[in-house]
């Protein structure tokens, strides 16, 4: 805190009008919209959340599968990496390093990212069919690195988790967690840059693919 | 940021000499326009009413600044409480000096930077500078300016419009050192690259701020690079400098802004990354800033508060009114000669450094209003310039010959027969000078105006002469 706090806030409530009468109304009227959470208008909900947010993501992009269960994943995941003849050695949170890497072939080590990581495997807290996006939440077993650092990120997504919009993901934050994590993430595609001549380049500086895994199963 | 907008008519004219300039501009020109609206399509299409949004953005915006005192008090109180420390500033040279001290406080040699457009009213790259800290810009458009000589940006989300690839080639063999390159992608990764091992290796993150949330005392930062996620998740310190007029008060509100704001800049329907940061690392945390600070800076902001220019503080920094503008899409950003350009910039530039230094930019319109139409808050943008140019008359600030002009005018206006005659013999100097043609090439009073177009002739006499005429039948 600093002088120049009650200088700025001096000013402004001399700008507003700000008197002991009218503060506690207006306070009031604060608190309240805090509470209500009220949505603003938006597009109707997609009929088919899975087959929406598939369409999407791939316009941003993106490339997507979809597996049964969630033991099908790390066979999904070696065949993406035989595909694109990367090495079958990648990150990935701490969440997700139970299933049966070792099985399908792929050296995976759970921890933060780092520089020389290229390929980071994360799950996905909720994902939105409205704009195709991921989002995701940090805490001890999910790093914010893991999707950010390697040059490629796959995204394991229960089909359940897809909602029709970042509203209803707000609401899911918080009946989950209480208070926001210290970062949500929500991601859309690989990063991209269109700085130069407008022509728009993916992997800037974080990931050049995104692929997601679609679970069906709940 | 130094001021030079009190030169703007020089500056646009060399600006419109400029060859390479108009050639980068004119490529340019549509691209924006055309996502803008294809986006929006896409959203109507998709059910959305985005006349709807407009109007819930305005009206969030207002609710805001009618009780911002409560609303940041609500935004430091929740942001505190999760950790942040939350600083004032009244003026630039303030947020610098905060943010100087903090970087003092934890020992930073480098500060990685993503775009921030009040750390460049601030000047704030010049003040770390001074104090021994490197700065370095990572928004990719950004960091092309920093290399060459800190040349400021031309443009509130695509800093480098006014370049082309080739000079940006050039540009890179000479700071990289390395063969140099044409092809976009190669560019592109030379500089990640580059940009990879600051990243890595700084130790303070300094961010702007799209939104403050006051629920949960959070910023949120919208890039499609993904560097802001890079300065907010590798540094132990993480830095938000922002505006005071910057707070929403839910994420609900969030989700409203986005939709507006993102539609409305890059005509994307969303941007590869929003990240809404909140305090720092938990004691478990594999990652993230021990440290966050928000640097809240007025400069000029809270005495619009409440007054003829009250809607101007609703302002997002989308581009969207520079995209659209006639008058913009023709000289570039840099002619407006500080830190915003197009109509936005207009508006702001005389309210944040003073009328008599940007005495130009509120002329600097057609008044045709395509950036109240596509203003994602429905500014009225038109209107707010012709006030400052009514402050200007009431003031005393136009120039002594426009004033005597105006004063001349008005004393023969308001003597009717000497109007008469002035007028008779106007039309008739007017109607020799285009002989017999339907306008003037050159007007001999003007040659400026005449310049880029042609003067229409009067077409037979006055209009109180034909009146009279008719009257007399």
């Amino acid at each position: 805190m600093n002088d120049s706090r009650d200088l700025i806030l001096g000013r402004i409530r001399e700008r507003l009008g700000r008197s002991a009468a009218n503060a506690p109304t207006a306070g009031a009227a604060v608190d309240a919209a805090l509470a209500a959470h009220s949505a603003s208008p938006r597009p109707p909900p997609d009929v088919d959340l899975v087959a929406a947010f598939r369409t999407r993501s791939e316009a941003l992009s993106s490339t997507v599968d979809e597996v049964a269960v969630l033991a099908d994943v790390p066979r999904a995941v070696a065949a993406y990496l035989a595909e694109h003849k990367i090495d079958p050695r990648a990150v990935c949170v701490p969440e997700i390093k139970g299933l049966d890497w070792r099985g399908a072939g792929i050296e995976v080590e759970a921890r933060a990212a780092v520089d020389h990581d290229l390929v980071g495997i994360t799950g996905c807290f909720r994902a939105i069919a409205e704009t195709g996006t991921l989002m995701l939440c940090t805490a001890p077993a999910t790093p914010a690195t893991v999707s950010l650092l390697p040059e490629t990120h796959i995204a394991v997504v229960a089909a359940p988790t897809i909602l029709a919009s970042m509203e209803e993901a707000w609401a899911a934050a918080r009946a989950e967690f209480g208070q926001l994590p210290r970062a949500v993430n929500f991601i859309s595609g690989p990063s991209r840059t269109g700085d130069i001549e407008q022509t728009i380049v993916l992997g800037a500086h974080g990931p050049y693919r995104v692929h997601v895994i679609v679970v069906r199963a709940a | 940021m130094e001021i030079k907008s009190m030169h703007f008519k020089s500056r646009a004219s060399a600006k419109l000499a400029d060859v390479g300039l108009q050639h980068n501009l004119k490529k340019a020109k549509g691209k924006f326009v055309d996502k803008r609206r294809d986006a929006i399509a896409d959203f109507c299409a998709q059910g959305g009413d985005f006349e709807a949004l407009r109007e819930a953005g305005k009206d969030l915006r207002n609710r805001v600044l009618a009780d911002l005192d409560l609303w940041l008090e609500k935004f430091e109180a929740n942001a505190t409480a999760r950790g942040a420390t939350v600083l004032w500033a009244k003026d630039g040279a303030e947020a610098c000096r905060l943010i100087v001290d903090i970087a003092r406080k934890h020992g930073v040699k480098k500060a990685t930077k993503s775009k921030s457009m009040l750390s460049e009213e601030a000047g704030l790259n010049q003040a770390l500078e001074a104090a021994g800290i490197q700065p370095v810009e990572t928004d990719l458009g950004e960091y092309i300016l920093q290399i060459n000589d800190n040349e400021p940006p031309s443009h509130i989300i695509a800093p480098v419009v006014h370049k082309s690839k080739e000079e940006i080639a050039d540009l890179f063999a000479r700071v990289h050192k390395k063969p140099r390159k044409t092809d976009i992608p190669e560019m592109t990764r030379e500089a990640r690259e580059v940009l990879r091992e600051h990243f890595l290796s700084a130790d303070m993150g300094i961010s702007g701020g799209n939104f403050l949330v006051a629920e949960t005392g959070s910023v949120a930062l919208v890039t499609n690079e993904g560097n802001g996620r890079m300065v907010t998740t590798v540094p132990k310190v993480h830095v938000v400098i922002t505006g005071i007029e910057k707070v929403i008060p839910t994420l609900e509100d969030l989700s409203l802004m986005l939709r507006l704001l993102i539609r409305s800049a890059t005509g994307q329907h969303i941007s590869n990354y929003v990240s809404v940061l909140t305090g720092t690392k938990g004691a478990a945390d594999l990652d993230g800033p021990e440290h966050m600070y928000f640097v809240l800076v007025d400069n000029g902001r809270a005495n619009l508060l409440a007054g003829e220019f009250n809607a101007m503080l609703r302002c997002i920094r989308c581009g969207a009114c520079m995209n659209h503008c006639p008058v913009y899409q023709t000289i570039g950003g840099h002619a407006y000669g500080w830190v915003y350009p197009g109509p936005m910039g207009s508006v702001l530039t005389p309210l944040y450094t003073g009328m008599e230094n940007a005495l130009e930019l509120p002329h600097a319109a057609t008044l045709c209003n395509q950036c109240g139409v596509v203003c994602p808050v429905k500014i009225p943008l038109p209107e707010l310039l012709r006030t400052l140019r009514e402050k200007q008359v009431e003031t005393n600030l136009q120039p002594l010959g426009e004033r005597l002009a105006l004063k001349a005018w008005a004393w023969v206006a308001a003597r009717p027969a000497l109007y008469a005659l002035g007028t008779r013999f106007a039309v008739r100097y007017l109607n020799w000078l285009a002989g017999g043609r339907a306008s003037i090439q050159v007007l001999g009073a003007a040659p400026g105006w005449t310049a880029g177009r042609d003067f229409p002739a009067p077409q037979g006499k006055t209009f109180r002469e034909m009146y009279a005429a008719r009257k007399r039948k």
